[in-house]
């Protein structure tokens, strides 16, 4: 009897984790999805807010915010405590989702075709794609960095529009915010803050 | 009398490229190797003038502001073929400039399509107005500088700096663009530096200016996400800027190329 319980325990387990986590054949199909379901947001008759806060869903499921915080703070990140570690990324992914939200946001139905990827190594994939022209702007080519350690659940880290890293970018940005701020943290900190509150 | 006048401008552009050389490669100057790689260990390009640089920035920003940006969404109104057909014209323009720097890179193939890519459009084109050349299988085409020349060469890019009006630059590409006005540029030397009949100084300047406000109408959200985005706005567009020149000078749409993975490799939340 005992062995029945497990055994349903077991199925049960393994039943629930299969409905919540789809498995991608491959790096290509997970940003397709991605990038569909973003379209699908934008697109769609509801309010600037419902939709940032629909954004904002999908990035917390799909975007390694954490890993990108981390990686923003280059050099800084191994002179910091672990009290400021933990404040750094409370207010990094209020700030990445903000900020994610409302670059996208100003976007009304972008048509993004997923053209390729490239396995780098174990942990990283490059898929390729391009954002249609409009009668505002021409065709912009965009590559994610696809962190897969988990093939099951893989994150975005990166995306690299017409050949530039936004994560790099961004480190470089912090990195000059903190160097100004004569090497503190907390300068960082304040500015996030500021850029939260806006 | 018209070879004297060549020697001289290939003299004035060696001379530059020499002196370039000479400045913004410390190795060469036979100095410390050792001190060169602590200073500059990431690779990254040093902000000798951030002071400076940041005045002449916010400057340029308020300029953006009052001139650049509305003429740029003036120019939005034109109808799109208008636009495309401008903006093909400076595309062809800047083809005098790329195809000397294909063959100075050593990428005689590509300057061979690209001398294609002139002739066609220049002609069948109607002075480049339309690209002809694309429609078979001429497209594709990359802009190169002499900047991206001295990069190619392996001048290091020196300090960061801002110029006014003109915009992100480092010494490397300032001294490179120095070139167009030393006979590195046929059509500067048909328009300003010596005036023909059919085209003068006007034409020249009004290309330029038109160039900034074709590139600007093209970007115009894109520059007003990031600056809203920013909380260092300065430091982004220069970062953008570096990671451009970087990515153009290794002549490669391949990404894995041009950038450098070993940050991301210690990073691990899964």
């Amino acid at each position: 009897m005992k062995s029945l319980n497990l055994k349903i325990i077991i199925l049960f387990i393994i039943l629930i984790t299969s409905f919540n986590s789809k498995v991608f054949a491959n790096s290509m199909d997970f940003i397709s999805e991605l990038t569909s379901n973003a379209s699908n947001i934008l697109a769609s008759n509801q309010s600037k807010s419902e939709k940032m806060n629909q954004l904002i869903g999908l990035a917390e499921i799909n975007v390694d915010i954490d890993g990108i915080g981390i990686y923003t703070l280059g050099k800084y990140r191994k002179s910091l405590s672990e009290d400021q570690i933990k404040e750094y990324e409370i207010l990094f992914r209020q700030y990445f989702l903000k900020s994610f939200s409302s670059r996208l946001s100003e976007y009304t139905d972008p048509k993004i075709n997923v053209l390729s990827e490239e396995v780098i190594n174990k942990k990283y994939t490059i898929v390729s794609s391009v954002l249609e022209a409009d009668d505002k702007r021409p065709e912009i080519k965009i590559d994610w960095r696809v962190y897969t350690v988990n093939p099951e659940k893989p994150l975005v880290r990166d995306l690299i529009i017409e050949g530039l890293s936004l994560a790099r970018t961004q480190r470089e940005e912090f990195n000059s915010v903190i160097q100004n701020g004569d090497g503190k943290i907390e300068v960082l900190f304040l500015n996030l803050r500021e850029f939260i509150s806006k | 009398m018209k070879d004297t006048i060549k020697n001289r401008h290939m003299y004035r552009i060696l001379k530059i490229i020499i002196i370039s050389m000479l400045l913004f490669n410390p190795s060469f100057a036979g100095s410390d190797g050792q001190k060169d790689l602590s200073n500059n260990s990431n690779g990254e390009v040093k902000d000798c003038f951030e002071g400076l640089n940041r005045g002449i920035f916010a400057f340029n920003q308020a300029l953006d502001n009052i001139v650049v940006e509305p003429l740029a969404k003036g120019y939005r109104l034109l109808p799109s073929p208008i636009r495309t057909g401008t903006s093909n014209v400076l595309s062809n323009l800047s083809l005098v400039i790329t195809i000397p720097n294909n063959f100075l890179q050593g990428e005689f193939e590509l300057a061979g399509k690209n001398s294609g890519r002139f002739l066609l459009n220049s002609t069948i084109g109607i002075l480049g107005f339309f690209d002809p050349a694309s429609k078979i299988g001429l497209n594709n085409y990359e802009k190169e500088d002499w900047g991206q020349t001295l990069g190619v060469w392996g001048v290091d890019e020196g300090c960061y700096i801002v110029l006014p009006i003109l915009g992100p630059s480092t010494v490397r590409d300032t001294v490179g663009s120095l070139a167009t006005y030393m006979g590195g540029d046929s059509w500067y030397n048909i328009t300003v530096k010596n005036d023909t009949r059919y085209v003068s100084d006007f034409d020249y300047y009004a290309s330029v200016a038109t160039n900034g406000i074709d590139f600007r109408a093209k970007n115009i959200e894109s520059f007003q996400n990031l600056e809203t985005n920013s909380i260092d706005f300065y430091a982004s567009v220069k970062s953008l800027y570096l990671q451009d020149r970087k990515k153009k000078i290794a002549n490669s749409d391949y990404i894995t190329e041009t950038m450098d993975d070993s940050d991301w490799e210690e990073i691990e939340t899964q």
